[in-house]
C-alpha cells in the first residue's frame, strides 16, 4: 500500500528501516524485517548507506514485498546517472514496490569504497522530478512510456540543522518536485520541531519525525560532533549517562520524545541502527 | 583562450526581470576574442538593454582580464557610485570573471554568457578551480558562485543534509558547504528567491565542445597558437 493512503486515511504513520548486508547472507536481516513488519506501516530499505557497498536495496524490497510486508524502497543519486535511476524506477513499479524515498546521497568518501566515481547526475529534486515524469507516462527526456508505473514519494529533511532555512528552502523545492511525505532526520528537541513545523505548515505534506534510539552518552557526544543536521541537548546526555540499564533508559527516552511530538506530525519514522530487536519495545512505550 | 558564447537575449531579460538599472561589465581578454564581452559587444548590450528591455544603464567599463580579481576590484572601484546606483551588474565573460566580479561587488551579478571551454586555463584568478566550462552557466541562481565547483556533489538546486557546522562531509576540517556558502551570499543580496527556483537537470553533453566550434576558423588558430605554445 501506499504510504499516502495510510496518511490519506488520518492513521499516525508508523515506519522504520533496515539495512541490507555486506554479502548475500540474507537471514538475519529478514528476521528483523519480520520482527518489526507487523508492527509498521513500512520499512525503508537504505540503498548502500554511508556510501558502503551493500546488497541492493531494490532485490530486498521485493524480498519484502513477497513476504507481505510493505517496503519503501530508497534511492540516492551517489551510485547511478538518469538512465539507471529512471530503470530502476521502472523496476522497482514491477515488483510491486509503491513507496520510493528520494536522496541525494552521501559523498562515496564516507564509505568503504572512496575510490569510486561519485555520479550526482540528478540530485534529489530531479530524481523526483523524474519519478513524477514517469508516472506520467514520460521520461526525462520526454520520450512515451509503454505503460506507465505509480509511486508515493517521500523525501527527507533535517529539523535540527542549523541554519534550518536552506533545507526548508530545498523542501519546498522537493514538494514543488513531487514529494508527498517527509521522512526527518533524528530530532531530540521538541521545541525545535514545533518552530520547524509551523515553518512548513504551509507546505501541505506528511512529515514523520526520524527517531534514532540513543544507544549510550557516547552515541551522543559523537552524533553531535559528527552527523549532521542532529543535535542531542544536553539533559539527554546526562540522562543515558547516569542511566543503570542503558536499554530501557533509551526506550523510555525514545517513547516520550514521540509521545510529546506526535501531535505535531502525521507520522514516526524509527531509525534503529543495529536495534532492530528493541523497536517492538518502544513502540510499546509509545503507545503506537 | 576561454570560449564563451552569449546567452539568448531573452534569458538576460529573464535574469534581470524587476530589476530597472544595470551596470555592465566586459572583458577584454579571451570574450573580447570570443566576440562575446568585448567593447563592441558591451555597446550592442547597452543599447538592447536600453531600447528591448527598457532598462537604464548606470554605466559601463571593460577590464583587460576579468579574471584577474585584483584588478578587478581595483577597476570596479573607480566606478563605485554608477554600480552602487545599479540594481545588478551584467557580466560579459567567463564563468571565473563572472565569479570574480561577484566576488568584489556587493551587488547581484548576472552571467551574460556560458562558457565553452577554458581551453586549458583558469584565468588569472587562480588557486582553485572556479569554472567547469559547463555551457549553461548557473551563476545568476547562486550568487556568482559556481554550484559545479563549490559543491563537491556539484548539486544544482541547495544543499543536501551532509554539512555539519557548515562544513562538508567531505572533508569536514578544511572544506566549507558549498551550498552554506551560496545561501549566505544570495541572502546577503536579499536574494534568496533564486535559490527557490527549481534547476532542470543539467545538460552535461554541454561540457563537451560543440563540433559548430570545434569546425571554425577561430578555434582552429587558438588550437595551433596553444601547440605552438607548447613548442
Amino acid at each position: 500500500m501506499k504510504l499516502s493512503e495510510a496518511f490519506k486515511s488520518g492513521k499516525f504513520v508508523v515506519t522504520s528501516e533496515i539495512g541490507p548486508p555486506k554479502g548475500v547472507d540474507i537471514a538475519t536481516m529478514l528476521e528483523e524485517a519480520e520482527l518489526l513488519g507487523g508492527r509498521v506501516d513500512g520499512i525503508n530499505i537504505t540503498d548502500q548507506q554511508s556510501s558502503v557497498m551493500r546488497l541492493g536495496s531494490l532485490a530486498v524490497c521485493k524480498l519484502l514485498k513477497d513476504k507481505g510486508i510493505e517496503p519503501v524502497f530508497q534511492v540516492t543519486c551517489r551510485d547511478r546517472n538518469r538512465i539507471a535511476l529512471q530503470s530502476d524506477l521502472l523496476s522497482a513499479h514491477v515488483f510491486g514496490i509503491e513507496n520510493v524515498l528520494c536522496l541525494t546521497g552521501d559523498y562515496v568518501s564516507l564509505g568503504d569504497h572512496p575510490q569510486a566515481r561519485p555520479v550526482f547526475d540528478l540530485d534529489s529534486i530531479s530524481l523526483l522530478q523524474a519519478a513524477v515524469k514517469l508516472r506520467d507516462g514520460k521520461d526525462l527526456a520526454g520520450n512515451e512510456l509503454q505503460g506507465t508505473p505509480d509511486f508515493c514519494l517521500g523525501a527527507v529533511v533535517a529539523p535540527a540543522a542549523d541554519p534550518v532555512e536552506p533545507q526548508i528552502i530545498k523542501m519546498e523545492k522537493k514538494v514543488a518536485a513531487g514529494a508527498e511525505f517527509f521522512q526527518t532526520q533524528a530530532v531530540y528537541e521538541p521545541a525545535k520541531f514545533e518552530q520547524f513545523m509551523k515553518q512548513v505548515k504551509n507546505l501541505g505534506v506528511s512529515v514523520m519525525l526520524g527517531i534514532v534510539l540513543l544507544k549510550s552518552a557516547g552515541m551522543a557526544r559523537f552524533m553531535n560532533k559528527n552527523v549532521a543536521g542532529v543535535h542531542v541537548p544536553d539533559s539527554l546526555i546526562d540522562e543515558m549517562d547516569k542511566a543503570e540499564d542503558r536499554v530501557k533508559k533509551s526506550i523510555e527516552i525514545g517513547a516520550r520524545l514521540i509521545k510529546e511530538m506526535r501531535d505535531m506530525c502525521q507520522g514516526v519514522h524509527i531509525m534503529p541502527i543495529g536495534w532492530e530487536k528493541h523497536v517492538p519495545a518502544l513502540l510499546d512505550a509509545a503507545e503506537l | 583562450m576561454v570560449v564563451s558564447e552569449q546567452k539568448p537575449f531573452e534569458e538576460i531579460l529573464r535574469m534581470t526581470e524587476g530589476e530597472k538599472k544595470i551596470f555592465i561589465v566586459g572583458c577584454n581578454g579571451c570574450a573580447e576574442a570570443s566576440g562575446t564581452g568585448g567593447k563592441a559587444q558591451v555597446a550592442e548590450m547597452k543599447s538592447r538593454l536600453e531600447q528591448e528591455g527598457k532598462k537604464t544603464i548606470t554605466g559601463t567599463t571593460s577590464v583587460d582580464f576579468l579574471c584577474d580579481k585584483g584588478l578587478v576590484k581595483a577597476r570596479l572601484a573607480r566606478r563605485a557610485a554608477q554600480i552602487s546606483e545599479a540594481d545588478a551588474l551584467l557580466v560579459m565573460t567567463c564563468g571565473i570573471g563572472v565569479q570574480a566580479t561577484a566576488a568584489v561587488v556587493a551587488k547581484p551579478v548576472h552571467p551574460a554568457c556560458d562558457t565553452i571551454s577554458l581551453g586549458g586555463s583558469r584565468g588569472e584568478w587562480q588557486g582553485s578551480e572556479r569554472c567547469r566550462e559547463c555551457g549553461e552557466c548557473l551563476l545568476d541562481y547562486t550568487g556568482g558562485l559556481c554550484p559545479l565547483t563549490v559543491c563537491t556533489k556539484g548539486l544544482i538546486n541547495g544543499p543536501c543534509g551532509g554539512a555539519k557546522n557548515g562544513m562538508c562531509e567531505f572533508q569536514p576540517k578544511t572544506k566549507e558547504c558549498g551550498w552554506q556558502l551560496i545561501y549566505e551570499r544570495l541572502k546577503k543580496l536579499g536574494r534568496l528567491d533564486k535559490m527557490r527556483t527549481i534547476l532542470e537537470p543539467k545538460d552535461f553533453s554541454k561540457m563537451e565542445v560543440p563540433e559548430t566550434i570545434k569546425s571554425t576558423i577561430k578555434w582552429a588558430v587558438e588550437q595551433r597558437e596553444e601547440e605552438a605554445a607548447a613548442k
